[in-house]
């Protein structure tokens, strides 16, 4: 609670925080907002302009592309959230037991991280995707083979910089067990830069699944994914821009979000003094 | 100097031998067997069994690992099944022109990254300062794949200034055809060195040899000029070196929506067409890319920092 008592005190956390609450009224609120289906098709009213009755236009279907977008936004921000925290799950944790630990794992575990971080995040997803086949589920196996890496680094690095200090030291003095002092010390005082990474890792995050959908190899048509509604776009592009840019302002809009709530959490989170 | 790169090489043989590992084992969570699999369902019964023994699927996995070494070190990377000619031939007629958008964009990327990491230092905590910051935090909020289309809409079809994709021949038609895919990356890498090279700016204000300098009489912009700018761009290649991973990876999405061919259109065209050694080739080829530019970096870092250099 004040945690969120500073970031709101921040101009740019209450300012990611109220573009995260409209967007999730905006989807909430769908239903009355626009009396249309994501799905319905209506060829009398296709590649219709923004309007009135249709504030993003219509696509080559006729479908209302604010309604798709307000769909796909439910669609995009499950798949990001799953594909960063779930990493950063598996990350924290290998990251503390290689703190924690020590000696020769924590040797190999870095060595298998600074392996992997020479492959560019972009074509290991791809070739992972690639080798397994498109598909959702493959591409949550992607993120999460790929994603725990920048965890498990910033973990363990904290982990050994926060053993040193003195309070730590008087956990010792104290005798309290290896375990506990991990958990309940050292864990909370080493989340805190992985949490500001984690949501430029969100912003990122959403433009690569938009970006993996888009070359077929996410999430598969008719799903009301923003990727997907880009790529659906470019063959009206010329006579229908509205379809291409709304969906790509979207994900800018909840990169934005993130991004801003980022900076004010590495504000509110810093300590005091 | 010498001893220290001979010394730099070594370390690099165990990641080297890391990366033809995980490049292995990609293949090998694939369920079922690769040989059908790669080769598709109307393969015949002999291409199966070739495809088989050219992999060593026969032999144990840890064999099947040195087969796939040995393709590496030789050079060739493997066979590509659908083109039906040795990795490395295909990577050789597309890496000029990655490389010629990695260089590009980063070139891009500086100087759009530059200025306004001087502005926003010169002005650090005041209104421009966070303008600035807003502007970035924008700029990191676009994503690639879509600016690629925009741009095209825009500058291309709208405005008639720039083709929508393909390369040219020579020099001067590439850098005006491979401007726009180039400027996609370098945006995307400008928003990411941003902060940092704000902050080694800063950094470097502080040096007391800038008080030294100032001291002995020199004006404000001789200070920044002659002290301040040379010192922060030396950490701006570490910077840049960090960043490389990224800009590389970008250029995958920028080369297959502007068709150029360079690698990165190739890895999707072989994943599109299930060419798995090609692929499996090819995460090799861009993870020894990585290596090698930050192999690079470090020593050109060296070069740059007497302090380095003479250790």
């Amino acid at each position: 609670m004040r945690v969120l008592g500073n970031l709101l005190r921040t101009v740019s956390g209450a300012a990611g925080l109220a573009m995260l609450i409209m967007t999730m009224a905006a989807t909430v609120l769908t239903p009355f907002l626009s009396p249309y289906d994501p799905f319905a098709l209506d060829f009398a009213n296709a590649m219709q302009p923004p309007s009135a009755a249709h504030w993003f236009g219509t696509d080559n279907f006729g479908r209302d592309i604010f309604t798709r977008v307000m769909a796909g936004a439910v669609y995009d921000m499950r798949l990001a959230l799953i594909c960063v925290f779930g990493p950063m799950a598996i990350g924290v944790l290998i990251g503390l037991v290689a703190g924690y630990l020590g000696g020769r794992i924590d040797a190999a575990l870095m060595r298998l991280t600074d392996i992997v971080w020479a492959f560019p995040f972009y074509v290991l997803v791809l070739a992972i995707v690639g080798v397994l086949g498109p598909s959702e589920t493959n591409l949550y196996i992607a993120f999460f083979l790929v994603n725990w890496i920048g965890y498990a680094r910033i973990i363990r690095g904290e982990t050994l910089l926060i053993s040193r200090l003195e309070f730590i030291e008087a956990t010792r003095v104290l005798r309290f067990g290896k375990l506990r002092v991990t958990l309940r010390h050292i864990l909370p005082n080493a989340i805190t830069p992985a949490l500001v990474y984690s949501m430029s890792d969100v912003v990122l995050t959403v433009q690569a699944v938009a970006a993996m959908s888009f070359f077929g190899l996410g999430v598969q048509p008719p799903a009301p994914e923003w990727g997907l509604l880009i790529v659906e776009s470019i063959d009206y592009m010329r006579d229908a821009p509205w379809m291409t840019v709304f969906p790509g302002l979207a994900i800018v809009w909840i990169g934005i979000a993130f991004a801003l709530l980022g900076e004010g959490l590495s504000t509110a989170l810093k300590p005091k003094g | 100097m010498f001893l220290a790169i001979l010394k730099r090489l070594l370390m690099l043989v165990p990641v080297l031998i890391g990366i033809t590992l995980i490049s292995f084992l990609l293949l090998q969570i694939m369920p079922g067997d690769p040989a059908s699999r790669a080769m598709g369902s109307r393969a015949s019964a002999e291409d199966l069994q070739a495809m088989r023994e050219l992999w060593g699927l026969d032999k144990p996995i840890w064999v099947q690992y040195f087969y796939f070494l040995r393709d590496c070190v030789t050079g060739s990377f493997g066979v590509s099944i659908f083109h039906k000619q040795p990795i490395i031939t295909l990577v050789a007629d597309r890496l000029p022109y990655t490389l010629a958008i990695v260089l590009y964009s980063t070139v891009i990327a500086l100087v759009i990254a530059l200025p306004f990491a001087i502005l926003a230092a010169a002005n650090r905590g005041r209104f421009l300062d966070v303008a600035i910051r807003q502007i970035f935090v924008v700029l990191i909020a676009l994503p690639p794949f879509w600016l690629c289309y925009v741009l095209i809409l825009w500058l291309a079809l709208n405005l008639g200034m720039f083709p929508t994709g393909g390369v040219g021949t020579g020099f001067f038609a590439n850098l005006y055809r491979l401007f726009l895919p180039s400027l996609v990356v370098g945006l995307s890498t400008a928003a990411l060195i941003q902060q940092s090279l704000r902050a080694a700016l800063i950094d470097a204000m502080k040096a007391d040899y800038v008080d030294t300098a100032r001291a002995k009489g020199l004006r404000g912009y001789e200070v920044f000029l002659r002290h301040i700018l040379p010192n922060s761009l030396i950490s701006t290649i570490s910077i840049i070196g960090v960043r490389v991973s990224w800009i590389i990876g970008g250029t995958v999405v920028v080369e297959k929506i502007f068709s150029v061919p360079g690698l990165g259109s190739l890895l999707i065209d072989s994943i599109v067409s299930r060419d798995l050694p090609v692929i499996r080739g090819l995460t090799v080829f861009f993870a020894v890319m990585v290596v090698t530019v930050n192999l690079i970096a470090d020593i050109c870092y060296a070069l740059a920092d007497p302090r380095i250099r003479l250790e």
